[in-house]
């Protein structure tokens, strides 16, 4: 029977596994070990900021084992989104780790690179030929936002790893990839269904999220046969259900059962789950339809810096006044720095025990007896934000509201020194799809001598 | 009298999560052939459901499917800010299901 066996060690490069569960898959004798790094979950900071979801410690200890694993069985290890985002800044700080492990291991192994950041030229070339476009509810991309935009980053297929591989790539370390894609490359390139590979690797991404209990810090073994694929974890106190990993088949997408991917989409609509041993499911029907080729892009720029305070209010007139205080707040501000342009800063509340989590969404109008409140404010430059905020906060401590009693302070201010500088905001600037012909020519590979 | 039971009781699984930094989707998935089926034949999850619980208008529902083969059903809607920008409040979305949890659904 054909069959591929890919030990997936953990949900995200860093974020840890138990070595047992490791060793119970290595004892299986996978065909590849593949792991995602990256995701955008975090918001937009990493990518714009240039650094890492995890510290170089925890990724080096997930590496050490799967590197060392790659070598005595002679499999490939992918690695996918490097660093996080997968822009240069995080390729470089993952390969600074692959060259310590290997030189401490004494190893030699042949390392590729897979470049995913894309020249804002290039865009700007495709915004001029209408081959951008935005993805659901994100605005058209300007050559003002990209001008601002930190870097720009591409999630790549399975075709570039594929390119690498073939290359007698034995490690190698992708930037942005569509998450599933290191999981998908290494089967398609041994032939097998492209729509089961990419089912698989959606499920084998976050690593034992799709078991129960469910982690992304374990590790799962993904069985690919000709016309189905089974998921198994590799720790026994875990167990695979139907509901388990059907869940994860929808986790974090748009729709259920239509994933779109670069150049494809997967149609699970016939899709069947089976309980096919105690702990393990049995996946089949998954179905990959060719499309034209996009790839999406992804960007993050600067914006504004912030200082906050964080502090709560416990009295009863000050919350049925809290909107009325707010506006007051910003009235009083704006009226003592009448020399600084109002467009210049805001300042925000999050009142938490009101619709501090929900925000335009809550549904529930009552406020809590008491509330948490966060003001920020946000500001073109630090300085700036820290003056506003230590004027805001001061007239938020002595404001006479409307009913007063407690004429001594309106807010229990959580720490001395009460305003926090935070530092640079960042936001999704580019998210977008752009129209290509040649995917391996948007993703370079690079072969490193170690 | 027919009986009601809330979806927090029905489902196995009712979370929120963010589909990209642009859109929030809320899962709800059952592990009970007969609840999922009796969710899905209700005909009470609707997207005029969903606006009033979440204070949006029917354009901001981009996705409202009910998925057999997972007795899952998922809706996904416009994030009012995008994730971690100036203003969001969740930055992973994690935390915008519970309007759903209270939805009476005839047993």
């Amino acid at each position: 029977m054909k069959e591929l066996k890919i030990l997936s060690p953990c949900g995200i490069l860093g974020y840890g596994y138990p070595k047992e569960s490791f060793y119970n898959g290595l004892s299986k004798k996978p065909d590849l070990i593949a792991v995602d790094a990256g995701s955008t979950d975090a918001g937009p900071h990493k990518l714009g900021a240039g650094v890492g979801i995890v510290s170089k410690k925890a990724a080096k200890k997930d590496l050490e084992l799967m590197i060392q694993a790659g070598y005595d069985l002679n499999i490939p290890v992918i690695v996918g989104s490097a660093g996080g985002s997968g822009a240069k800044p995080h390729v470089d700080w993952t390969m600074a780790v692959i060259k310590e492990i290997l030189e401490e291991k004494k190893l030699k192994m042949k390392t590729a690179i897979v470049w995913a950041d894309i020249d804002k030229n290039y865009i700007k070339n495709k915004m001029a030929e209408n081959k951008i476009h935005p993805m659901n509810y994100v605005p058209e991309l300007t050559v003002e936002d990209l001008d601002k935009t930190n870097s720009v980053v591409a999630q790549m297929g399975h075709e570039p790893i594929v390119k690498a591989l073939e290359e007698g790539a034995q490690i190698v370390i992708a930037g942005r990839a569509y998450d599933p894609s290191v999981f998908a490359a290494y089967p398609i390139m041994k032939g097998f269904d492209a729509g089961l590979a990419y089912h698989l690797g959606k499920i084998l991404e976050c690593g034992a999220l799709c078991a129960e209990p469910g982690t992304t810090k374990d590790c799962m073994m993904g069985y690919l046969r000709e016309d189905h694929f089974l998921v198994e974890p590799l720790n026994p106190k875990r167990k695979c259900y139907i509901s388990s990993v059907a869940a994860h088949t929808l986790y974090e997408k748009d729709h259920p059962y239509y994933l779109h991917g670069p150049g494809f989409a997967l149609d699970l609509s016939d899709c069947k789950f089976e309980q096919h041993a105690d702990g393990v499911v049995k996946v089949s029907g998954s179905k990959f339809v060719k499309q034209p080729y996009a790839v999406k892009l992804e960007g993050s720029a600067k914006v504004a810096y912030r200082t906050l305070v964080i502090g709560g209010t416990r009295d009863p007139i000050a919350i049925q006044n809290i909107d009325d205080i707010q506006n007051d707040i910003r009235e009083q501000v704006a009226a003592y720095f009448d020399d600084i342009p109002r467009s210049e800063y805001q300042i925000l509340f999050h009142l938490y025990g009101k619709n501090g989590v929900m925000g335009s969404l809550e549904p529930v109008q009552t406020p809590a007896h008491e509330l948490g409140i966060v003001m920020e404010v946000i500001a073109s430059s630090q300085e700036l934000a820290n003056t506003i905020c230590s004027s805001a906060r001061s007239t938020l401590m002595h404001f006479p509201y409307k009913g007063r009693k407690a004429t001594a302070g309106n807010i229990a201010l959580l720490y001395s020194p009460s305003d926090i500088e935070f530092g640079p905001v960042y936001k999704f600037t580019v998210y977008h799809l752009m129209d290509i012909d040649d995917t391996c020519e948007l993703f370079p590979t690079e072969f490193v001598e170690l | 009298m027919t009986e009601n039971k809330t979806l927090y009781e029905l489902a196995k699984v009712l979370r929120s999560k963010n589909s990209g930094p642009f859109e929030l989707t809320m899962d709800v998935i059952f592990d009970n052939r007969d609840y999922y089926n009796k969710v899905k034949d209700s005909g009470i999850i609707t997207k005029e459901l969903v606006c009033k619980l979440y204070n949006i208008e029917e354009k901001d529902i981009s996705t409202l499917v009910f998925f057999d083969p997972a007795m899952a059903f998922k809706i996904t809607i416009k994030r009012p800010i995008d994730s971690g920008s100036i203003g969001e409040t969740d930055v992973y979305g994690a935390q915008q299901h519970a309007p759903l949890m209270g939805v009476l659904i005839p047993m």
